[in-house]
């Protein structure tokens, strides 16, 4: 077999979290009842206009500014026509001709290096709604509440040569829109999306092979099982002597196999032209520097200055930042407990630790800052242990409890007072006289099986050290001791 | 004088008066109608109750101070594509025959709120597609200064009521001559607005970057009153322009001395009728007469005109159409398997020919193989039309033309033949590609007593200079316009 070279271009579909949709004042908010979040505008009633969201404007020119794109300063809008019913206008508004971003690039690394992936554009359009088949009244509903829901097309250079690299660029991609909090990017939700362009080539080849569109993929796991297979499937077709059919291919997860939808003979002629309805969108100096003032702190950045202001390991630093709601939670409850590398820990340890028992992203975490910084506070003035404290943050982090609250009412506070914990070693002294005999004969590790004891009988509430001394005084205060 | 004779500001000051009541005034406009209406088919509705009890509310409103505007409590018909909540809305089309929107168009607020009646929708070309009202679903619209001959197009409805006495004033759209070219065959006076002065957001659209809404009644000076009420940025239509004076009443006053107006010599060779041709000359030199100054000009790339703004036009309505396919609202094919029958069905049986001819053309035009070589090429001629406008308004404050070549076609006559029909915006259509402002009024009467109108074009939101150049001619013109009293 000869030896291929991969090629692939990602086009990824990310919403945008505005609050409302890109041409009229309707939520956007996931998950409404059907129809319930739709006007006569995103239904496309005759006689109805769509009036831009400038935060679109802005949300997506975020986007550009941070993969280094060239921000178009008089964009404009274009209509893409075609019938089907989730299109209530059976026309898109999208950008063919000016999109507002172009060329730009992103950084990714891979177990191959580092490496620069091109981003094409940057386009804004409008979300279609969902048909809804129900196989009982064999009869299709439609949903129209996405309708107008906004979103950014980012068109990649065909840069990347594995699926390691398509995954890598996705999961960087990923990382800035959230940063820039301007897509939540939850893939199972659909508001990431990614279609795969993929063609293979002769290594040493200059010229680009001919490349299928590859849709359907749901998940960072099927990107790379569908690189594979279709890559897979390509060499098999050219090498069986047989030429690449330039289509769209539809991605079954489940039976890890891609199949036909159409082919370029079948594909639409779109028909687009300037949307008459929207005037350019001129995007002046001013305009742009609020948006460029307004940038977050992007994630390769946080990660040096966590490594360099905090003292965090690299590794450390590299999860903190991997998940935007990680490095947001890091940063407040520092700054409530000013413990950098106590919240570290805790996040780096348990946190992780129960975010793999629940099988949950770290994008899905309700921890809350103020309730892990006193938990801090209780460690540091000595209020509980460690043991105690990874008790209390379990019950934070499944039930939200407040730890100062929780630790008061169920008696979990440390026994400081020595009258109590003189009483409790007493007792212990009593009850194992064995062991008390043998400390004293010369056998040090009885010492231990008595602290044991006696956290027991303080039902872990004590502080070892101080019950450990206390046995040790009260054994060599007993008489018959040397 | 009969009542329902009356210019609509006349009609409202007497309101304001008390001299006439709302209620008998509208009534006496429906009473018209139930007359007339059979005759020359005006309406597809008339809101006969509902303007009544409107008519009271109104009356109240004017006692108490709510309205004040010039023409409150003046009944107003309104162009049936120009959505009002509630009421059938249908285009003309047998797409639309049962369509009730569930919002108010922007003018129709404004209406509202300026306390006018409104007393029903008129009747048109298919979606605003013809230059006759012969295309409409629910039957051609009648001449009404001779019933065998067409009222023009598309706003034939409300221009022949206007004409026939059946309205005081009423709106129509214009989108390459719509409001103009019945305007000038009904014997009224109509203005299509510069592009952004008045809101679409309602405004069932065949031709959004053309498109626009505008007034027709029996004087400028109920234009212009119209007008200042519809006029206005709307911030549901991104194309409406704010920051306007819209003011235009005030404007009507002061005369055309020291005016400076443009002809176009290329508009008055051949294929003008001769008749025409004297009468806008004579009105050129009514002008001149008052003071203005006149000279002729060579307005480049008009002749292109007309094959551009059918490519533009059809182009997008071809999109526009595209959302009638039976799925949401509207006409539906019955007995339909599957989704590509229940599409194509529906178009099919909805749309009448005119339309879908329109429709074929601009699916063509912006299809990727063509699109470069027509619609890339119209748009292109489109921005040369606009600045030979440009260039015309360095030299000249008005260009006068003809409004139409000929006289209203007899019915029956135009469909067959839809070029030569097209050919009859020549002098229409480039004002909307260049987006200006325009007035058809009459200017004299040809051998068969029929009118003959007279345009004038304004700098892009000129209206006001275009109002009093307007007036001035109305006053030195003199006399008015009405079709033979009694049936014909």
């Amino acid at each position: 077999m000869k030896n291929y070279e991969t090629v692939i271009g990602l086009e990824v579909h990310a919403e945008l979290a505005t609050k409302s949709k890109i041409f009229c004042g309707c939520t956007t908010q996931f998950g409404g009842p059907p129809n319930t979040q739709c006007c006569p505008v995103c239904t496309g009633m005759p006689g109805t206009l769509p009036v831009l969201n400038r935060r679109v404007v802005e949300f997506a020119a975020a986007a550009g500014l941070a993969t280094g794109c060239g921000i178009t300063r008089r964009c404009r809008f274009d209509r893409k026509n075609y019938f089907y019913p989730d299109l209530p206008k059976a026309y898109q508004i999208s950008q063919l001709y000016l999109p507002i971003c172009r060329n730009g690039s992103i950084e990714i690394e891979t177990d191959a290096g580092k490496k620069s992936v091109g981003i094409h554009e940057i386009h804004i359009e409008e979300d279609a709604g969902k048909l809804v088949h129900d196989p009982l009244e064999d009869c299709t509903f439609i949903d129209y509440n996405r309708c107008g829901v906004p979103l950014i097309e980012i068109v990649s250079e065909p840069d990347m040569r594995s699926a390691g690299e398509a995954v890598a660029y996705l999961e960087k991609l990923r990382l800035i829109l959230q940063y820039l909090g301007v897509s939540d990017c939850r893939m199972q939700e659909g508001s990431l999306r990614a279609d795969i362009n993929l063609s293979v080539r002769e290594a040493g080849q200059a010229e680009l092979g001919t490349r299928t569109e590859m849709k359907n993929l749901n998940s960072f796991r099927a990107i790379a099982r569908a690189v594979e297979g279709e890559r897979r499937r390509q060499i098999e077709v050219l090498e069986s002597g047989g030429r690449i059919v330039q289509e769209t291919r539809r991605w079954d997860d489940g039976r890890n196999m891609s199949f036909s939808m159409r082919s370029k003979e079948e594909a639409q002629d779109y028909r687009y032209f300037p949307e008459p309805d929207l005037p350019p969108v001129e995007i002046g100096e001013e305009w742009l520097d609020e948006i460029r003032k307004r940038q977050p702190e992007l994630r390769d950045a946080k990660m040096l200055r966590y490594e360099r202001e905090y003292g965090i390991p690299a590794y450390d630093a590299a999860i903190l930042t991997g998940s935007k709601r990680l490095a947001d939670i890091f940063e407040e409850t520092s700054a409530l407990c000013g413990n950098p590398k106590e919240v570290s820990n805790w996040l780096m340890v348990e946190t992780l630790r129960l975010l793999r028992e629940e099988e949950q992203e770290p994008e899905e975490l309700t921890l809350e800052p103020a309730k892990l910084a006193s938990l801090i506070g209780l460690i540091e003035e000595g209020t509980v242990n460690r043991t105690t404290a990874k008790e209390v943050f379990e019950k934070i982090f499944r039930e939200q409890v407040d730890p100062v609250i929780y630790v008061r009412e169920n008696g979990l506070a440390m026994v400081r007072d020595d009258g109590l914990l003189r009483e409790t070693v007493r007792r212990v002294i009593e009850d194992n006289p064995q062991s008390a005999a043998d400390f004293l004969s010369g056998k040090e590790k009885a010492l231990g099986f008595l602290v044991g004891r006696a956290m027991k009988e303080l039902r872990g509430r004590g502080d070892p050290g101080r019950v450990g001394a206390l046995l040790k005084e009260a054994l060599k205060q007993r008489p018959g001791s040397p | 004088m009969e009542l329902t004779e009356l210019t609509a500001a006349e009609l409202g000051r007497r309101i304001r008066d008390g001299r006439i009541g709302v209620r008998e005034a509208v009534q006496a406009q429906l009473d018209v109608i139930e007359a007339r209406d059979s005759r020359y088919g005006c309406y597809i509705t008339v809101r006969r109750e509902e303007a009544l009890a409107r008519a009271d509310e109104v009356q109240k409103g004017i006692r108490e101070g709510r309205y004040s505007s010039p023409l409150a409590g003046v009944p107003i018909a309104v162009k049936d594509n120009i959505c009002m909540r509630g009421v059938r809305t249908t285009c003309a089309s047998r797409m639309l025959e049962n369509f009730r929107p569930p919002y108010n168009a922007a003018v129709i607020e404004k209406l509202e709120e300026a306390g006018t009646v409104i007393l029903g929708k008129t009747n048109m070309d298919e979606f605003a597609m013809g230059s006759t009202t012969e295309t409409s679903f629910f039957g051609a619209v009648r001449n009404p200064w001779d019933v065998s001959r067409v009222p023009g197009g598309s706003s034939g409805g409300s221009a022949a009521a206007v004409a026939a006495g059946e309205a005081f004033a009423a709106l129509g759209s214009d989108t390459g001559g719509s409001i103009r070219q019945p305007s000038a065959f009904c014997g009224v006076t109509g203005i299509k607005p510069t592009y952004g002065t008045v809101s679409r957001y309602g405004l069932i659209a065949y031709a959004s970057s053309l498109d626009q809404i505008g007034p027709i009644a029996r004087n400028v000076e109920d234009c212009a009153a119209l007008l200042e009420i519809i006029a206005g940025e709307d911030r549901r239509d991104s194309t409406s322009v704010p920051g306007l004076d819209h003011r235009y009443r005030s404007a009507l006053s002061g005369g055309v001395r020291g005016m400076k107006i443009g002809i176009p010599k290329g508009y008055f060779s051949e294929g003008l009728d001769e008749e025409i041709k004297n009468a806008v000359r004579k009105a050129a030199g009514e002008l001149c007469a008052q003071g203005a100054e006149a000279e002729e000009f060579e307005l480049e790339a008009a002749d292109y005109a007309v094959p551009a703004y059918y490519v533009i036009a059809s182009a997008e309505a071809s999109s526009n159409l595209s959302r009638y396919d039976g799925v949401r609202y509207g006409f539906r094919a019955q007995g339909c398997r599957g989704l590509q029958e229940l599409c194509r069905r529906t178009r099919s049986e909805g749309f009448g020919q005119e339309v879908k001819r329109r429709i074929l053309i601009g699916a063509f035009v912006l299809s990727s193989d063509c699109y470069e070589a027509y619609y890339g090429k119209a748009m292109k001629v489109r921005t040369v039309i606009r600045q030979s406008f440009e260039r015309a308004f360095r030299r000249y404050d008005i260009v006068l033309a003809p409004a139409v070549p000929g006289p209203a076609p007899k019915l029956g006559e135009s469909l067959g033949d839809p070029l030569r029909m097209y050919l009859g915006d020549i002098y229409t259509a480039a004002v909307n590609l260049a987006g200006l402002p325009a007035i058809s009024l009459p200017c004299g009467m040809d051998r068969n007593g029929l009118p003959i109108g007279l345009q004038l074009i304004g700098r892009p939101f000129g209206e006001r200079e275009l109002f009093r150049a307007a007036h001035s001619y109305e006053l030195a013109r003199g006399g008015c316009f009405r079709p033979p009293a009694g049936p014909r």
